[in-house]
């Protein structure tokens, strides 16, 4: 089944290569269709972004922007003020945060989630110029939500992609992973 | 070159081109690379930074220096590679020229993006089919395994004796270029076996001088345009060869110049280039379940173009549709005009769709409507020919 992901945040918080790292996460536990793209923009850090993931257990052929997602993934709720992030979800779907606050705290009429990612990157020091980055343990968080990725996938993808500091962001997405509520 | 060893990898189309060419163990890279461009050249530049290639890294000043740079190493023997995108290509067009005058077999993708004015850097095919008769093999992939295989299966075809040209794989701007998925790397001594050594008929030399490319007089030049064209023509043979043996070896068949998808009992086919064909292979599935009998023609190459193999899928159908993601102002999309010409003398509609110019997102939406008028047009003749989908202002 295809399954499509929005992740929305600020250009230097990971967006980008939150949707590749879930991509190659997906590839990695046998789904054989993967894809995953910048909203197609001139990025500049700080200001809002929008990255797209698609999961088959089929290739995909598809190419077209997403509009109507499965789940929805907010790195920074403060561009809950700019942006619409519930716009087209489906139905069933799912509004993963991250925040400290719990799913209640947000008036969503669909099915959220919450995640304190920002707190467990400064626990695992998983800092940029002092800034938490949170896109590890936002992947950690949407693979509990999600069927068919394996966290050990995800982990082995993280720190492919990491080398050095890939350990202490597979175990952030390891603790995401325990701790979101849905 | 460090061997490597066959890999599934995800990865973008920029990484997917340059790891192709790092396989395909190019000697020669030259690249300055202006805004827009793409990251293709700057990961094959880590190659050679983290010791996985010896090739030679030549940064230069301008694109055109590139070209140049790129036409000087290739005609003293090395197998070169060089990148570009929208700006950068036009403002290689002189050089591009002179590559394919001297039969010099250089690969260069092109991230295929808006032309300016106004300044864009989303994917139109305005920079590289304006390119159309600088003498250049060129080609659209649909996806990055495509951008993976075409790579080495460039170099295989522009190097054939019977062929010696340029080719330009091209790939949509972020819908390749920036897109992640999986790619099948095949490893790099199964890739020196499908491509051999790049053999020169003739190379600089400086123990050996001679100069090439020089002053020449009407006497000469006429058949060596001559020449180049009838290089054109073989490249067709050359191209459905290469793919047929990249098939067997590789097991991924591309079906030489073009790909017909659920053509058998069409009737009325669309023609689609880049990455369009994949969202257009769902909505040609989806329409079939509902019993219309559509069809899908993926067209790889612009040059050479695959005028025989269209026009015997159009001689058993009905009405043809051409999606085009250029113009030519005033009368249509490139590969319409081709293909109208390609169907001379046969007496049905061939229609004309514009979409996504400027980087526009093509949606299955789109593609419904282009096979809607085209059904229509099987039924009575239609008004017009040129048809430009999801566009403010004009009315279908």
């Amino acid at each position: 089944m295809l399954k499509e992901i929005i992740f929305y945040g600020r250009g230097g918080q990971g967006a980008v290569t939150a949707a590749n790292l879930i991509a190659s996460a997906a590839l990695k536990s046998g789904n054989r269709g993967v894809q995953a793209f910048p909203f197609f923009g001139a990025e500049r850090r700080g200001a809002p972004v929008k990255a797209f993931a698609r999961i088959s257990d089929n290739e995909i052929f598809l190419r077209s922007q997403i509009k109507k997602p499965d789940i929805v993934v907010v790195l920074d709720t403060g561009v809950m003020d700019a942006i619409n992030v519930a716009e087209g979800i489906k139905k069933d779907g799912i509004i993963l945060l991250n925040t400290n606050k719990s799913a209640s705290d947000f008036s969503f009429p669909y099915r959220t989630a919450v995640v304190d990612a920002t707190s467990i990157a400064i626990k695992n020091e998983i800092l940029v110029g002092g800034i938490p980055v949170v896109n590890t343990p936002m992947t950690g968080a949407l693979t509990k939500i999600l069927d068919g990725i394996d966290i050990e996938n995800l982990k082995l993808a993280i720190k492919e992609r990491f080398g050095k500091i890939g350990d202490k962001n597979a175990k952030a997405a390891e603790e995401a992973y325990n701790e979101v509520i849905f | 070159m460090m061997r490597l060893e066959a890999k599934k990898m995800v990865a973008t189309g920029d990484y997917t081109a340059a790891y192709g060419a790092l396989l395909c163990d190019v000697d020669v890279v030259a690249a300055y690379p202006i805004t827009p461009q793409t990251i293709i050249v700057e990961e094959f530049s880590n190659f050679v930074n983290n010791g996985i290639t010896d090739a030679e890294f030549i940064m230069v000043e301008s694109e055109h220096s590139a070209m140049s740079a790129c036409i000087a190493a290739q005609a003293s023997g090395a197998r070169t590679f060089t990148a570009t995108s929208s700006q950068g290509l036009a403002l290689m067009h002189e050089m591009l020229f002179v590559a394919s005058a001297l039969r010099l077999p250089i690969v260069m993708p092109v991230v295929n993006r808006t032309l300016a004015a106004p300044i864009g850097i989303w994917c139109e095919h305005n920079d590289s089919m304006p390119q159309r008769d600088a003498g250049w093999i060129q080609m659209s992939c649909e996806d990055n395994q495509e951008v993976l295989d075409m790579i080495i299966m460039a170099y295989k075809i522009g190097e054939r004796k019977d062929v010696l040209l340029p080719v330009m794989p091209c790939l949509d701007a972020f819908i390749l270029s920036h897109t992640v998925e999986p790619v099948d790397a095949p490893s790099s001594d199964e890739v020196a076996d499908f491509i051999g050594k790049y053999d020169p008929v003739a190379t600089l030399d400086p123990n050996n001088p001679m100069a090439i490319g020089t002053f020449s007089p009407p006497e000469y030049i006429q058949e060596l345009r001559y020449q180049t064209h009838v290089a054109m023509e073989n490249a067709k043979k050359a191209i459905r060869e290469t793919t047929k043996d990249f098939a067997r070896k590789f097991g991924r068949d591309y079906y030489g110049l073009i790909e017909e998808y659920r053509c058998d009992d069409a009737d009325v086919v669309l023609a689609t280039v880049g990455t369009v064909t994949g969202t257009a292979r769902e909505v040609v599935d989806e329409l079939r379940e509902k019993g219309k009998k559509v069809g899908l023609i993926k067209l790889r190459f612009y040059r050479p173009f695959p005028a025989e193999e269209i026009k015997k899928i159009a001689e058993n159908v009905s009405a043809i549709g051409v999606y085009d993601r250029a113009i030519s102002y005033g009368v249509g999309g490139p590969l319409f005009i081709e293909t109208r010409n390609a169907l001379y003398g046969l007496d049905l509609p061939v229609l004309n769709f514009l979409a996504g110019l400027g980087g526009r997102d093509v949606v299955k939406g789109d593609i419904e409507k282009m096979y809607e008028i085209l059904l229509k047009a099987k039924k009575e003749k239609p008004e017009k020919e040129i048809y430009w989908i999801g566009t403010r202002g004009v009315s279908i």
